[in-house]
């Protein structure tokens, strides 16, 4: 009995947490005149791609989209490669001053990004950067958060391992790249998969930054699109269909280290 | 978090080098550091200085600044916009946190059993925390649509009249945080479920044994064992809460008529719609300075009442 009841309870939470996105697509196959309608019409009648056409016509939707992604994945490559490299050196290089160079690293970390928004903007506009994919890319390049979670794996890599490898005649880089990295692989997928959603979702700075629709992300060109047209729902939530397609097919393959990432995060 | 240093091993330092190997090995050092160093330089640390420098002037962005010292401080700390904003701000708080966190635990508890497809129940709740939060708002914004969205439409189904969410002052807030929790469920449900697993069998079984009733296993054994997850939801949801504004810019811009003005839509307004980038730059700090008082009252107060076993 309470079995069964335990089963209702969690699937009539998964109904809430799935509806929305149901709608959304029900929405999206709206003809126009029928979105407004109250109450809503649920007969298929009249159904079909209108809203997505319409959607193509008014933005360049799929360069959007592709600037999302590669911008995610540029963004993702350049935290991991900068981060690990940080990572060895405060772990692996001593040196004078590291200890307080890692501290300045960490304060870094502490500051949010409303903080750095205007003169960030400043800093760009000053360059004559805005409204360019540079200016969104540039504060995702290097990561403190990058550098504090991959130096404790690297910290992790038994000292053993490097001294063999030195033995054999190797320099840092290639104890750096084939003894360590491989060794640190989980920490880099943890890493990789924060890096992608935070720059997938990002939408504070690209708002601040870019103006013209053909550098914009999904997120801002949502907002946007939501802007524009403002009473077409079945427009806003193709938009709004079209842009969880990529990231829930990777969720779709990553979805078991995805959470347990997270879980962990929270174990430390 | 510790600053120490461990020892190098032997073979990796070597204390005695000649000049031209200290010269190589400086090197190798500054390749493996600047690139990571001169980002956070150029897109970190110049902007803070920046940003502090701006908070003591008046500046639209377009004409030379002008020094003011403390003023754009001073004025904040007595403006009746910046308490509106931080009340704005603590009234999400105040409705987000105890609503996830309460769901997210209710969740957690009913799927730390063993049960059929828990790990696609568990997949199907995170699922809106790896969707955006522009999508999330536009999502809940027609969902919650006063005229023809769905959910008035149910509740007029039972015979009463569906408030005016995101259009009415009264609900605007209320409409933000439902959708924030639902978005951000799953993600404490996972924190937590983890937090309940790492929880050893024993006890429960030595409770039991003793004779404790359900309600005493959760409150004696449970939630205390939990409270090292629990203080990490609450510390980052503070901290995400005291910055939240993707979801109020998207759903009401801060409206209507100001009621979900909330503080990072202040520095975005200040800076961009009145041109006060100065004011807004001290706000900013202002509200840095609060996030890490209440984030030091946690670190401090947690001896309290978090249990690290």
């Amino acid at each position: 009995m309470a079995r069964a009841g335990r089963y209702v309870v969690v699937g009539l939470g998964a109904l809430i947490m799935l509806f929305p996105f149901a709608w959304a697509v029900i929405t999206s196959l709206t003809p126009a005149g029928a979105v407004l309608q109250t109450p809503p019409d649920f007969t298929p009648e009249g159904a079909g791609f209108g809203a997505y056409e319409r959607l193509l016509e008014t933005m360049p939707f799929w360069r959007i989209m592709f600037n999302s992604l590669w911008i995610a994945v540029a963004s993702t490559v350049f935290q991991l490669v900068t981060s690990s490299m940080a990572a060895y050196a405060f772990a692996r290089l001593p040196f004078p001053g590291r200890g307080a160079l890692f501290a300045v690293y960490l304060a870094t970390l502490m500051v949010p990004l409303q903080v750095l928004v205007v003169p960030l903007f400043i800093e760009m506009r000053t360059f004559n950067l805005t409204d360019t994919y540079f200016a969104v890319l540039a504060p995702t390049i290097a990561s403190a958060f990058g550098v504090f979670l991959l130096r404790q794996a690297v910290r992790q890599v038994p000292k053993e391992f490097d001294e063999a490898a030195v033995l054999d005649g190797a320099g840092h880089f290639r104890i750096f790249a084939l003894v360590v990295l491989p060794l640190i692989r989980p920490a880099l997928a943890t890493f990789a998969i924060f890096g992608f959603m935070a720059s997938w979702n990002s939408f504070l700075w690209p708002l601040v930054i870019i103006r013209s629709p053909e550098f914009m992300t999904l997120p801002l060109g949502l907002a946007n699109l939501h802007g524009q047209f403002t009473t077409e729902w079945n427009v806003v939530m193709a938009g709004s269909v079209v842009s969880v397609v990529p990231i829930l097919v990777l969720y779709l393959f990553a979805q078991k280290h995805v959470i347990a990432s997270v879980a962990q995060s929270g174990l430390k | 978090m510790t600053l120490t240093e461990t020892p190098p091993a032997a073979s990796v330092k070597q204390p005695i080098r000649p000049p031209r190997k200290r010269l190589r090995y400086a090197l190798t050092v500054a390749v493996f550091l600047l690139p990571s160093a001169v980002p956070l330089l150029l897109f970190t640390l110049i902007p803070m200085a920046g940003s502090l420098w701006t908070s003591l002037h008046e500046w639209n962005l377009i004409t030379p600044m002008k020094w003011v010292g403390l003023d754009n401080y001073a004025d904040l700390l007595s403006s009746e916009e910046t308490r509106a904003a931080f009340g704005h701000t603590l009234y999400f708080i105040a409705g987000y946190l105890p609503l996830v966190y309460a769901g997210g635990l209710g969740l957690a508890m009913l799927l730390n059993r063993a049960m059929k497809g828990r790990d696609l129940f568990r997949a199907i709740y995170f699922l809106p925390v790896v969707t955006s939060w522009v999508v999330v708002a536009l999502l809940w914004k027609w969902l919650l649509n006063p005229a023809s969205g769905i959910v008035n439409w149910a509740i007029g189904l039972v015979g009463l009249e569906g408030p005016g969410w995101w259009t009415d002052p009264d609900w605007a807030m209320p409409s933000i945080i439902l959708a924030s929790a639902w978005k951000d469920l799953g993600f404490v449900m996972i924190i937590l479920l983890a937090g309940l697993q790492a929880i050893p069998n024993e006890y429960l079984e030595a409770a039991r044994v003793d004779g404790a009733n359900a309600w005493q296993r959760f409150r004696r054994i449970t939630l205390p064992l939990l409270s090292p997850s629990t203080f990490f939801v609450v510390v980052i949801s503070l901290i995400n809460g005291f910055q939240v504004f993707d979801q109020v810019h998207v759903m009401t811009g801060g409206g209507p008529a100001g009621a979900t003005q909330v503080v990072v839509e202040q520095v975005y307004n200040l800076t961009f719609k009145y041109g006060r980038a100065g004011a807004a730059s001290a706000l900013s700090w202002l509200l840095f300075a609060v996030v890490l008082v209440v984030t030091l009252i946690q670190v401090r107060g947690q001896r309290r009442w978090v249990n690290y076993g």
